[in-house]
Formats: structure tokens, C-alpha cells, sequence
């Protein structure tokens, strides 16, 4: 189990464990994190996973690949920080990862 | 926002609107009833990624059982809806249960519309729709096993895919003069047709198929020229058809679907239906469709939800789509109604590329092959009406974000 904490838009945060090979996005899912809509269910499909991953974690997250990059270009309130968490596997190396959540995902 | 909320229907409609109307405020009871033994699920990787192994059934929940409890959501499994009387607000169920309404959703979905051929009764005669199709599907699926797949259209298109994937040999069958005739161009249709045909799938086209041979399991398939092809397992994907019949008897206008407003609302002001099971305005295009997709379920049930509790409605979305065929992505958005030109930006061969339905200088749709920002940038485009200079849209050189300026 991985901890991983999202913080919603409005401040709210959630801190939850996420087992190791799921996604980022799964993981909110699972755990009934509101704000990530993951309308294709992870298939990278449709830009509403978006999260900000935290600037201390940015390294360990990785790059965007370039279809996830060509996504992320189109959506909403893009930053340099910017992800699908459909994307990230959870592993143990991104034990304590904090992401932020856009206000809206579409 | 206290009153209380039936939904007929736990697929990804039915449950996505339940948590929508939690999400949107909605305090008053919620019953969602659904005839399948699960909870609400992803149907779209039951022909990809769970058919190849590559997804368990914990991945395919949308959400976790917790999520109904701690949001005082009353599932109601293995159960169907067998009557509405909107003068009282009753749904009856077929487990003698009968529940009061003040908002009814109906979420009923589509169903796979039946071969009625002889031999189609034979066990290894297959339709995909839910997880039990699925799990028969992939129960019989392995290397060397021969798959007649009878429609070429997406479902048909992903499990040959998939089935190749596991090593099965597999013919698709298709009535038409090419694939995807109903739901593509014919760029699309030319490339999906050789990147199948190179990786082992074989085709006829032009072809229905008359009878199914064998004595107790399936033998063959008999094609209406006479062409006889030996298999195991015979899937058909031939289209779906809308579960209307409970709306219908309860005298809401249908048309192919229950018809239904902006506000997911149909005929009867206190009933909203949702998903596969509608006919739904599409504004963009000033017609009405029956859309057979994940994100116009979603977009409706934020409507009913919407509608229900005095929230916001959602913004008008553009339809779009997507399939996964080995490692191809295929994004759809917008729909090719009153087409003039087509414009291809990229090249097939490379296996990127998109296809530009244009009206005038209007992008009405676009398909879009491993090409995520041609989706993207189309979908916006098709969004705004914005009118676009065509040789640029179809330079490559020139980015999906110039195109839009």
C-alpha cells in the first residue's frame, strides 16, 4: 500500500492508500475521492482524469508520454505540473505523493 | 431536494446519475434497481483490455460497494422493473416489490439486437453486452480456437482484436460492402480493414450469415452465398436495440428510444431517461439521435440530475467516442451529419492520422488514429462552430493549436 493524498480544489484533503499498480486515478476512485471524473476509464481517452501532481513529486511521477502530452494540451487550466492520473502507476516510490485537483474536469 | 428518486437501470447511466444527484446536493432517498448481479460496471473494456486478461473484475466496478453505503444509495440487485403507473408514482418490480417515485430515471440501456437464424440457439452462439456475455466469451476464447464473428462494427472489430491477441483464428463477417458502414468513413473503414487483414484476421464482406451448423454446440457458420466456415465460437455483433418496452407501455413517446429533452426529461415531466435507452436532442447538429455511448450517458445523467435538484445544468457536450484495437486508438468526436468534404491530415500507412468531416469550413466530426491532439483540437472546434482554413487543417506541419487560431 502506497499512501497518496489529493486535495480537492476547495482544500479538502484526502489521504488514502493506494495499492501498488493501480493508477493515481484508480486509487481516487476506489477510495471515493470526488473530482476526478475519469469519464473512459482510464484508457486515456478523454482528459478528465487531469491532476497537478505536487512539485516535490514531479520527478517520481515521470514524464507524460506524447499521447497523454497531445491530451493534456487540449484541457482546461493546463500547468507545467500537469498529469492524467490515469498515467501514473502507483508504486512504492511514490509513497506520500501529493496531487491537487482542478475545479472542474470539463 | 427531498424527494424521492427511483432509478430503473444500475449500468453506467443508472449510477452515474445516482451519484450525480448525491454529488449535486439531492437528500432525499435514492433506489437504484438493476437486473444484473452486480453493481454498476464499465461495459466498454468487457471486448478490450478484460477480454485479453488484462483487467480483473474488481477493475471494472465504477465504484466501490462503500460508495453506495456511505452515500445512502438502495441498490437493488437481480431485480427488473415490469410496470410504471404515473398516476400513483409506482414502479413495480418483478420480485412483487413495488416503489414510490417523485423523480423516476430510466436507465434501462440498449440490448444486442438477436440473429434470428436457424441454429442461433446452439451453445457458442455469443453476443457481448454485459459481464455474464463476457465472461462465456472469454471462458471459450484461447489460442487456436476458430471465431466467426458476424458484424463489423466496433464491438465485432474489438473482440477480433482481442481474440488475435489471445491467438484465436477469427473470420469477421459483414453485410455491408465494408466495415464500419454505419458509424465511419470509408478512409477509416480501408485502414481498420487492412490493419486487421495484416495481423491475421480474415474477412468477407457483402455477406450475411444464413445458419448456423452443428448438432449440439456450434459447427460452422453457412453464409448466405453457401461459403461454409468451421468454428467453435460464432459472436454476434449486429447492433443493439433499445429497452423501450417498459416506457412504451407506460405511454411515453418513443421513437427507437424513449424520446427525451436537454433536461434528459421525457414526455412525462416527473420521469428522465438516460443512456443507450434514449433519443436525445443534439443541438450542434438541430436533430435528433440515439447515441450509444459511455460520455453521452454521463452528459445525460448529469442532466437528470441537474434537473432534479435545481443544480447547474452541464454544458452542452460534443458526442464523442473511443475504440482500442491492438495498439491502435481510435478517437471519434462530433457525428458526419451534412458532410460536403472529407480532409485526411496525416498519413494511414503511418497509423496516424485523422479524418475531417467538413461542412463548408465547419469540422462537423473527426476521426482520429493515434492522433489524441487532432481529437482533441477537433473536438473543441466542433464545439465552438468555429470555422477553420482548410489547407491548413490539413498540413501536419501545421499544429492542431494554429489550426484553431
Amino acid at each position: 500500500m502506497t499512501k497518496i493524498t489529493y486535495i480537492e480544489h476547495d482544500g479538502k484533503e484526502h489521504a488514502v492508500d493506494v495499492k501498488n499498480g493501480l493508477s493515481v486515478m484508480e486509487g481516487a476512485i476506489k477510495n471515493n475521492v470526488p473530482g476526478i471524473d475519469a469519464d473512459c476509464g482510464g484508457a486515456c481517452a478523454c482528459a478528465t482524469c487531469h491532476v497537478y501532481v505536487d512539485d516535490a513529486w514531479t520527478a517520481k511521477t515521470g514524464a507524460a508520454s506524447s499521447m497523454e502530452e497531445s491530451m493534456l494540451d487540449f484541457a482546461q487550466n493546463v500547468q507545467p505540473n500537469s498529469r492524467l492520473s490515469c498515467q501514473i502507476r502507483v508504486t512504492d516510490a511514490l509513497d506520500g505523493l501529493i496531487v491537487r485537483l482542478p475545479e472542474d474536469q470539463h | 431536494m427531498s424527494g424521492r428518486v427511483v432509478i430503473v437501470g444500475a449500468g453506467h447511466a443508472g449510477g452515474a446519475a445516482a451519484a450525480f444527484l448525491r454529488q449535486y446536493g439531492h437528500e432525499g432517498p435514492i433506489a437504484l434497481i438493476g437486473d444484473e448481479p452486480h453493481l454498476p460496471y464499465q461495459r466498454p473494456p468487457l471486448s478490450k483490455a478484460w477480454l485479453k486478461g488484462e483487467a480483473g473484475e474488481d477493475d471494472l466496478q465504477l465504484r466501490p460497494p462503500s460508495f453506495y453505503e456511505d452515500n445512502h444509495i438502495a441498490v437493488t440487485r437481480g431485480a427488473r422493473a415490469i410496470a410504471i403507473d404515473r398516476q400513483t408514482r409506482q414502479v413495480d418490480l418483478n420480485d412483487g416489490v413495488s416503489q414510490s417515485y417523485d423523480h423516476l430515471i430510466l436507465a434501462m440501456g440498449a440490448r444486442a439486437r438477436p440473429l434470428p437464424i436457424p441454429g442461433a440457439h446452439l451453445p457458442g452462439v455469443l453476443y457481448l453486452r454485459t459481464a455474464a456475455d463476457a465472461e462465456a466469451l472469454k471462458g471459450m476464447l484461447g489460442p487456436g480456437k476458430r471465431v466467426v464473428v458476424i458484424g463489423g462494427g466496433y464491438v465485432g472489430l474489438e473482440v477480433a482484436a482481442s481474440a488475435r491477441a489471445i491467438g484465436a483464428e477469427v473470420w469477421v463477417v459483414e453485410r455491408e460492402a465494408r466495415l464500419l458502414a454505419r458509424v465511419a468513413g470509408e478512409a477509416l473503414s480501408g485502414f481498420f480493414h487492412r490493419y486487421h487483414g495484416e495481423r491475421g484476421v480474415r474477412f468477407v464482406l457483402g455477406a450475411s450469415a444464413a445458419a448456423i451448423d452443428g448438432e449440439d454446440k456450434v459447427e460452422a457458420a453457412v453464409l448466405d452465398h453457401g461459403e461454409r466456415l468451421p468454428c467453435d465460437i460464432v459472436l454476434i455483433g449486429v447492433g443493439a436495440l433499445p429497452n423501450q418496452e417498459l416506457a412504451m407501455d407506460a405511454g411515453l413517446v418513443c421513437n427507437d428510444g424513449v424520446v427525451v429533452d436537454n433536461e434528459a426529461r421525457t414526455s412525462d415531466p416527473n420521469i428522465f431517461a438516460i443512456g443507450d435507452l434514449t433519443r436525445r436532442p443534439l443541438p450542434l447538429y438541430d436533430r435528433s439521435f440515439r447515441l450509444e455511448s459511455v460520455p453521452s450517458a454521463l452528459e445525460q445523467a448529469k442532466q437528470a440530475a441537474a434537473a432534479i435538484t435545481g443544480h447547474k445544468p452541464p454544458a452542452p457536450e460534443v458526442p464523442w467516442f473511443w475504440s482500442d484495437q491492438y495498439d491502435l486508438k481510435l478517437q471519434i468526436a462530433g457525428l458526419p451529419f451534412d458532410v460536403d468534404t472529407k480532409v485526411v491530415r496525416g498519413d494511414p500507412d503511418s497509423a496516424r492520422f485523422a479524418v475531417f468531416h467538413m461542412k463548408g469550413d465547419l469540422i462537423q466530426a473527426v476521426e482520429a488514429v493515434n492522433a489524441p491532439a487532432e481529437f482533441m483540437g477537433g473536438r473543441l472546434l466542433i464545439g465552438q462552430r468555429r470555422p477553420v482554413d482548410i489547407e491548413k487543417l490539413a498540413d501536419p506541419a501545421v499544429s492542431m493549436k494554429e489550426v484553431g487560431a
